[in-house]
């Protein structure tokens, strides 16, 4: 089995896929390591003109195909990092470490999971679909955004046999309590046994009482910002609710997947 | 075949390469050979349980890092009874790094940290995101000398005093370390600094001030270790900005016996392993059989200058 490291990887392509995200696909230049839905690469992005990053940037894993080697990162431009890599042609050499940190879990077969996204949200839990389908389980998936047109992922999942429920803020759909009553009727048709959630805060509080309401298995992936990616350096800490005590959790190798009840708000 | 071993503050090691506190733990094994280092130095370990400073705990800038990490810590026994034993698996010299706010706590916990797995302290008298405004005892001789003496009395074990550039007084702190026992300098640790985020108008760092590391700090970084060279007959252990084998070269050149790598491994894992490589190159270009061959080799003619401006 190939281990995690430091990669040298080929940009196949790096495209818009709507007005926010682009969607970067790399070769790595060696076997592929073994990757599991959830994890994440530390990306060395690449400086041009005065976008200069000094950090990796973490970037959970979109799709990926051990097979040819070949992985792919839905990422928001947003900062000095993803402008740069933005900026960066087909063809292009890029340095990857990964795969890190923890990734989602399955519960026992044939069950029902229900997967709820928004934002960065839409890109990790898109793996977790397919790895589910594969798997037995019968997915569906309630995908939220502000428009129609920022709703990432939904064809991939559906060509992947997930059931895909689509929420936005302008149609009045994606507000937490029509949501909330979804995954109500969900739950009550035994649709769904599980819960993972990532990229809205609301989501997440939502999940974590609707989880805790049904005594049902629950996972959410976080975010936050990282230098080391390897838990050396105890940048990346969030609170996390263990017990009675409130603890620090390192998101880049305790996480970015942790069980859900015990995962805060911001 | 290059001759990498070099002998540093009481300890012979296999190479003059080693991580610096805070930037290295026995995770890094996931994706690196570790028994290539000449020493495993670790993050600083502390009296008792400390949480660590508000998120953001670092921020990028141009050329590095700020970090505000606060130095979270499981306490001392914990350290002892869980972490040491982590290491054993490898041969390599472990350096514990260790904290504490006073002269007696600092010597109360080296006593604990005088264990058989360990090869030796380092004194981190230097951090400056514990203390108000970053005040730390290596910013003055006294305090300096105070300290390094009670901990000198408390172990047997190698001292290695960590020292900070935010001292207007470097080689007077230096000559107090020596005094006070240290058995080599490490120079040094990060420089205090700020950055504000102008979108949210407050300090970038949860802990509003912090640390400077990474290649914008390497010639002042150089410059402290050089003057620290000159001012003591222990080793000094080079540590600022080091990226590459050339910067690397560059400590040793101006006296430095070993060097510690911290900011480059967070970009790659196995910088550590480029600079000893690239030592062992260098060497093999140069004609030179013993990299210890290059320590100070800048000569004293660039000393007589400085001294005589």
């Amino acid at each position: 089995m190939v281990e995690a490291g430091e990669f040298d990887a080929v940009l196949k392509s790096n495209y818009w896929k709507n007005e926010q995200y682009k969607l970067a696909e790399i070769r790595l230049n060696a076997m592929c390591p073994e990757i599991k839905p959830g994890q994440f690469f530390h990306i060395l992005c690449p400086s041009i003109d005065y976008s200069r990053p000094f950090f990796r940037r973490p970037m959970s894993v979109y799709d990926f195909d051990e097979c040819s080697s070949e992985i792919s990162f839905l990422y928001k431009v947003s900062g000095v990092g993803t402008h740069a890599l933005a900026a960066l042609p087909n063809g292009a050499r890029i340095n990857v470490l990964g795969p890190l940190g923890v990734g989602f879990s399955l519960p026992p077969s044939r069950t029902a999971i229900v997967l709820l996204a928004r934002g960065v949200g839409l890109a990790t839990l898109a793996p977790l679909g397919r790895w589910a389908r594969e798997r037995g389980h019968a997915v569906t998936a309630i995908l939220s955004a502000r428009t129609p047109s920022l709703l990432m992922s939904a064809k991939e999942m559906r060509d992947n046999g997930v059931e895909v429920i689509a929420v936005t803020d302008i149609e009045g759909t994606s507000d937490v309590g029509n949501v909330s009553i979804l995954l109500k009727h969900l739950h009550r048709e035994g649709r769904m046994d599980a819960l993972y959630t990532c990229g809205s805060n609301r989501l997440l509080q939502l999940a974590r009482a609707v989880t805790h309401k049904f005594g049902i298995f629950g996972e959410v992936a976080l975010e936050q910002q990282m230098a080391c990616g390897l838990g050396m350096c105890f940048s990346c800490v969030r609170p996390f609710r263990e017990g009675r005590s409130i603890v620090h959790r390192r998101v880049c190798c305790e996480g970015p997947v942790f069980p859900l009840q015990n995962a805060m708000s911001w | 075949m290059v001759d990498m071993s070099v002998d540093c503050g009481g300890l012979r090691l296999a190479n003059p390469v080693m991580p610096a506190s805070g930037t290295f733990s026995y995770q890094l094994a996931n994706v690196v050979d570790l028994g290539r280092l000449g020493a495993f130095v670790v993050k600083t370990v502390t009296p008792g349980v400390r949480e660590g400073n508000p998120v953001p705990r670092v921020v990028e800038v141009d050329g590095g890092m700020l970090n505000s990490i606060g130095i979270p810590s499981n306490g001392v026994d914990h350290f002892v009874r869980e972490t040491i034993p982590l290491y054993r698996k490898w041969d390599v010299p472990l350096v514990v790094s260790i904290s504490a706010e006073t002269a007696d706590q600092f010597a109360a916990l080296a006593e604990k940290v005088t264990v058989p797995s360990v090869a030796a302290i380092e004194v981190n008298i230097s951090c400056p995101n514990l203390e108000d405004d970053g005040r730390a005892f290596a910013l003055w001789p006294e305090s300096t000398l105070k300290v390094m003496r009670n901990i000198r009395r408390a172990t047997p074990l190698p001292l290695w005093a960590k020292l900070t550039p935010n001292t207007g007084q470097i080689a007077e702190v230096a000559i107090a370390a020596e005094e006070g026992g240290a058995n080599a300098l490490v120079a040094g640790n990060t420089f205090l600094a700020m950055s504000v985020d102008i979108h949210r108008r407050r300090a970038s760092l949860g802990g509003t001030t912090g640390g400077l590391s990474g290649p914008i700090i390497k010639p002042i970084a150089l410059r402290i270790a050089y003057q620290c060279v000159r001012a003591v007959s222990i080793p000094v252990i080079g540590c600022g900005g080091i990226m590459t084998a050339e910067d690397a070269l560059e400590y040793l050149l101006v006296g430095c016996v070993s060097v510690q790598v911290g900011t480059a491994t967070f970009l790659h894992p196995s910088a550590m392993l480029a600079v000893i490589d690239g030592l062992a190159a260098y060497c093999e270009t140069e004609g030179i059989s013993r990299v210890a061959d290059l320590i100070g080799g800048i000569g004293l003619e660039v000393e007589a200058v400085i001294e005589g401006s």
